[in-house]
C-alpha cells in the first residue's frame, strides 16, 4: 500500500473558495474575494505539484478511498479518487492553467459587478472539474461532468441581464442534455452488464472481452452512447453550437472553460475509456470520422468570423475535433498531448484576446483593430507565440501534438490524414489572418467614436449590461486611450507564452532525435489493456511491445515518412500564414474580391452554414410550437387546468345555492331548529309505533 | 286530583306558547322567556308524571332543568346586556352580521 496522498483535498479547497465567496463575497473587498479565489485554486495546484513529485513512488493506477456513498444490493460507488498518469496530466492542466486564469481574472474583471460571483462560479467549477479529473468511478465523474456543465451555464449568462448571454447559457445547458442523455444511458449499460461504474472493476472486466471486430455489440453501443456525451460536452458535430455562443461569457471564462479545459472533459473520458473503445472498432471509427469533419467544418467557419472571440471559438471547436481523430485511431496519448498544448495555447489566446478587448474598452469586431502591434507589445507577442504554436510552426508546442496525431491519422487512414492537412492550413491561415488583422495596418476603430462607445457601456464585453460603467473613475476603460494590461493580467499571458513555446518538447517524436517522452508517459495507461489484434496498423503503435519503444517508435514505417509528412504538415502551415499575409496585409482588397467570386458560398459559411438556422428550424420549432400549442394550451390549460377549475366551480356552485340557508336571520335559524326537532321526533315516534 | 291529560295539556300548551313565541318574537328577551317557558312546560310534564307514577326520578330531574335554566339565565342575560351595549338595539333582526 502505497502513500496517502489526501488526493480529496485537491477539489475540496477551490469548494471551499467558492463556499467562502459565495456565501459571504458580497460584503468582501475586491481585493479579499481575490485573495480568497486566487489561493485557494493556488493552493489546489499547489497540492497538485506535490502530488505529481511523490507521483514516481507510488502504485499505479493509485486509487484512495475517501466514504461511502451510494450501496444498493450489489451497486456500490464510493467517493473515492483515482491517480494515473492520466489523470495527472490532466490534474497539472486544470489546476495550472485555472490557477493563472484566475490571476488574470482580477485584472479583467476588476472593474465589473458581481465580482464576488464570478469567483465563486470559477472556484465552483475547479471544484467540479477535479472531480470529473480524479473520479475513481463513473457516476462521480457524471457528477463532475453536470458540476463544469452548470459552472459553465452560470458563467455563459454571468451578464445575465443581457438577453443574448442568457439565452446562450441556456442553449449551452440544453445543447449538454442532450449528450449526457447519451452518457447516462451509457451508463446504465455499464451498471446492467459489469453491475459497476468503479473504474478499476469494469475496465478488468471489460478487458477480458475480445473486441468487437466481426459487429456491433455491447461495447460498440457503449462507445457510441459515450461519444454522444462527448460530443456534447466537447463540442463536436452536431453538438457544436453552443460553443461559439458560449463567447457572450467573460473572456477568462472562455479561456478557462470553453477552450482550456472543460471542453476537453470530453477527450479525457473517451480517453479513460479506451479499453471499452479500443474493444470497439465501429465506435472508434465513428468518434474519427466526428473528430475530422468537426475540425474541418469549424476550421471553415472560421476563417469568415469577425468577432475575435468566434474566430477562437471555432478554432477551440476545431482543435478538438483534432483530439477525437486522435482518440479515434486509438492514440489517445497524441491526443493528450494535443489536449495539455491546446490547453497552453488556446488559453494563453483567449487571455490575449481578452487582452485586446480590454485595450480597446470593449471592442470584439477585428474590423475595427489593426496595429496594434506597438501599442500593447506584451499582448501582441504573448498573442504572436500562441498563432505560431496553434498554427503548427515547429519548434512550438501545437507543432508537436498535432503532428504526432496527423501521423497516428495517417496510419490509419489517408483520408483522415488529408482533410487533418487541408485543417491545419485553415487553423493557420484564420490564426494569421486574426493576428494580422488585430496587430499590423493601420488602427480602424474611429478613435472617437469607438471610444465613446466604450465608456458608454461596460469596460469588456457586456455592452449595454454594465450601468456601473458611467460611474467609472475617469482613468478606468474606455477613456479615449488604447492602453496595455496591467501586469496582473499580462503575468498569466508571459506563463502561458513560455509554456506555449516550450510545452511540446516533452512530447519530440524519434524521427526528429527526441524521446517522445510524453507518450512513454502516458503509454503504461493505454498500453496495459490494448487488445491483441494483429494487422491493425491502428492498434500497432499502441499495442507495441517495449523493445519497439527502445528503438524509436513504428519502426516498420521508417522515420524518413514521418519526416516528409511533418514537411507537408509544416508546409501547409506556411502557407496558411503566406495567404494571410497576402490578403490581410499586402493586398487587402483581395478578401473582398474572393468573398464575391464565391458567391453563395462564402455566405453559407460567413452565416455559420446556416446550422443554427436549420436546427431552429428542424428541432428548435417545432419543439416549442408543440410545447405552446399542445402541451400548453390543450394539455395544460385544457385538460389539467380545466379540470381543477371545473371541479372547483361545481363545488361553488353548489355551495353558493346552499349559503342562502345562512341568511343571518335568528328567527330562521330558530325555524330551522324547531323543523329539525320536529323531524326527529317524528322519525323516533314512528319508529316507536313500528 | 286532576287527571293525567289535564296536566300534560298544559304542558303542552305552554311548550307550543314558547315555540310559537321562540319563532315569530323579533326582540331577544321575549325570546328567551319563550325559551323559558318551552322549559317549564317540559318541567311540567315532568312532575306530572312523577305524581302519577310515585317515582322521584322525574321531579329530580326537575331540579336538574331549573339549575340549568338558572345558570343559562345568568349567562344569556349576560350576552343580551353585551348585544345592546353594542348594538343598541334588542331586535334579532338587527343583528344578523354572522352572514354571508
Amino acid at each position: 500500500m502505497t502513500a496517502n496522498l489526501h488526493l480529496w483535498i485537491i477539489p475540496i479547497l477551490p469548494l471551499i473558495g467558492a463556499l467562502i465567496n459565495g456565501l459571504a463575497g458580497r460584503r468582501f473587498s475586491r481585493q479579499l474575494i481575490s485573495a480568497i479565489a486566487v489561493s485557494f485554486s493556488g493552493a489546489a495546484f499547489g497540492w497538485a505539484l506535490y502530488v505529481a513529485s511523490r507521483f514516481s513512488s507510488l502504485s499505479l493506477p493509485h486509487i484512495e478511498y475517501v466514504a461511502r456513498w451510494i450501496q444498493i444490493s450489489g451497486f456500490r460507488s464510493d467517493f473515492a479518487f483515482y491517480l494515473d498518469q492520466l489523470s495527472l496530466v490532466m490534474l497539472l492542466v486544470v489546476t495550472g492553467v485555472g490557477f493563472l486564469i484566475h490571476v488574470y481574472s482580477i485584472g479583467y474583471m476588476w472593474e465589473e459587478g458581481g465580482f464576488y460571483r464570478f469567483f465563486s462560479y470559477l472556484n465552483l467549477f475547479m471544484f467540479f472539474m477535479l472531480t470529473l479529473v480524479l473520479a475513481n468511478n463513473y457516476l462521480l465523474m457524471f457528477i463532475g461532468w453536470e458540476g463544469v456543465g452548470l459552472a459553465s451555464y452560470l458563467l455563459i449568462g454571468f451578464w445575465f441581464t443581457k438577453d443574448s448571454a442568457a439565452s446562450a447559457g441556456k442553449k449551452a445547458f440544453i445543447v449538454n442534455r442532450i449528450g449526457d442523455f447519451g452518457f447516462l444511458i451509457g451508463l446504465f449499460l455499464l451498471i446492467k452488464h459489469f453491475g459497476s461504474l468503479t473504474f478499476d472493476q469494469v475496465f478488468p472486466a471489460i478487458a477480458k472481452m475480445p473486441a468487437e471486430t466481426a459487429g456491433a455489440g455491447l461495447l460498440t453501443s457503449i462507445g457510441l452512447l459515450f461519444m454522444v456525451g462527448a460530443c456534447g460536452k466537447s463540442a463536436q458535430v452536431p453538438l457544436y453550437v453552443w460553443l461559439p455562443d458560449a463567447m457572450e461569457g467573460p473572456t477568462p471564462v472562455s479561456a478557462l472553460i470553453h477552450a482550456a479545459t472543460m471542453v476537453t472533459a470530453g477527450v479525457y473520458m473517451v480517453s479513460r475509456s479506451h479499453v471499452i473503445f479500443e474493444r470497439a472498432p465501429d465506435a472508434l471509427t465513428v468518434v474519427a470520422i466526428i473528430g475530422v469533419l468537426t475540425a474541418l467544418f469549424a476550421a471553415t467557419i472560421g476563417v469568415a468570423q469577425t468577432d475575435i472571440k468566434k474566430v477562437l471559438a471555432y478554432s477551440t471547436v476545431s482543435q478538438l475535433g483534432y483530439m477525437f481523430l486522435a482518440c479515434g485511431v486509438a492514440a489517445f496519448s497524441a491526443g493528450i498531448f494535443h489536449l495539455m498544448t491546446h490547453a497552453f495555447f488556446k488559453g494563453l489566446l483567449f487571455l490575449a484576446a481578452g487582452s485586446v478587448i480590454h485595450a480597446l474598452g470593449g471592442e470584439q469586431d477585428m474590423r475595427r483593430m489593426g496595429g496594434l502591434r506597438t501599442k500593447i507589445p506584451y499582448t501582441f507577442w504573448t498573442m504572436t507565440a500562441a498563432t505560431f504554436a496553434i498554427a503548427g510552426i515547429p519548434p512550438l508546442a501545437g507543432f508537436f501534438s498535432k503532428d504526432e496525431i496527423l501521423w497516428r491519422a495517417y496510419q490509419a487512414s489517408w483520408a483522415y490524414w488529408l482533410i487533418g492537412v487541408f485543417t491545419a492550413f485553415l487553423t493557420s491561415f484564420y490564426m494569421f489572418r486574426l493576428w494580422f488583422l488585430t496587430f499590423f495596418g493601420e488602427y480602424r476603430g474611429a478613435v472617437g467614436q469607438g471610444l465613446e462607445h466604450g465608456a458608454g457601456h461596460g469596460p469588456h464585453d457586456s455592452p449595454g449590461h454594465h450601468s456601473g460603467a458611467a460611474t467609472l473613475p475617469p482613468n478606468a476603460h474606455g477613456n479615449g486611450h488604447i492602453h496595455e494590461s496591467p501586469w496582473i493580467m499580462l503575468g498569466p499571458l508571459v506563463v502561458l507564452a513560455v509554456l506555449s513555446v516550450v510545452g511540446g518538447w516533452i512530447g519530440i517524436p524519434g524521427s526528429m532525435g527526441g524521446g517522445n517522452h510524453f507518450d512513454k508517459f502516458l503509454g503504461p495507461v493505454f498500453r496495459a489493456t490494448a487488445p491483441a489484434i494483429s494487422g491493425e496498423p491502428a492498434q500497432a503503435g499502441e499495442t507495441a511491445p517495449p523493445e519497439n519503444q527502445t528503438e524509436g517508435q513504428e519502426p516498420q514505417t521508417g522515420h524518413g515518412t514521418e519526416l516528409t509528412f511533418t514537411g507537408i504538415s509544416v508546409a501547409a502551415a506556411l502557407l496558411g500564414l503566406f495567404l494571410a499575409w497576402l490578403f490581410y496585409k499586402r493586398r487587402p482588397e483581395l478578401p473582398e474580391q474572393i468573398a464575391t467570386g464565391l458567391g453563395g458560398f462564402y455566405d453559407a459559411v460567413v452565416n455559420k452554414y446556416y446550422v443554427d438556422e436549420l436546427y431552429a428550424m428542424l428541432f428548435v420549432k417545432p419543439l416549442i410550437d408543440g410545447s405552446t400549442k399542445i402541451l400548453w394550451r390543450d394539455v395544460d390549460q385544457g385538460v389539467i387546468d380545466s379540470a381543477v377549475n371545473d371541479s372547483a366551480d361545481a363545488a361553488r356552485h353548489v355551495s353558493d345555492n346552499f349559503r342562502h340557508m345562512q341568511s343571518g336571520n335568528l328567527r330562521s335559524y330558530a325555524g330551522w331548529v324547531t323543523t329539525g326537532a320536529a323531524v326527529v321526533i317524528a322519525y323516533m315516534i314512528w319508529m316507536g309505533v313500528r | 286530583m286532576v287527571p293525567l291529560p289535564y296536566y300534560l295539556l298544559l304542558s303542552g300548551i305552554l311548550f307550543a306558547c314558547g315555540v310559537l313565541g321562540f319563532l315569530i318574537k323579533r326582540n331577544i328577551i321575549t325570546i328567551f322567556m319563550s325559551i323559558e317557558l318551552m322549559l317549564n312546560g317540559v318541567n311540567l310534564a315532568f312532575v306530572a308524571f312523577a305524581a302519577q307514577w310515585k317515582v322521584l326520578s322525574g321531579q329530580v330531574f326537575v331540579f336538574f332543568v331549573m339549575v340549568v335554566a338558572a345558570a343559562e339565565a345568568a349567562v344569556g342575560l349576560a350576552i343580551i346586556i353585551a348585544v345592546y351595549r353594542t348594538r343598541e338595539t334588542l331586535n334579532v333582526d338587527q343583528v344578523n352580521l354572522l352572514k354571508l
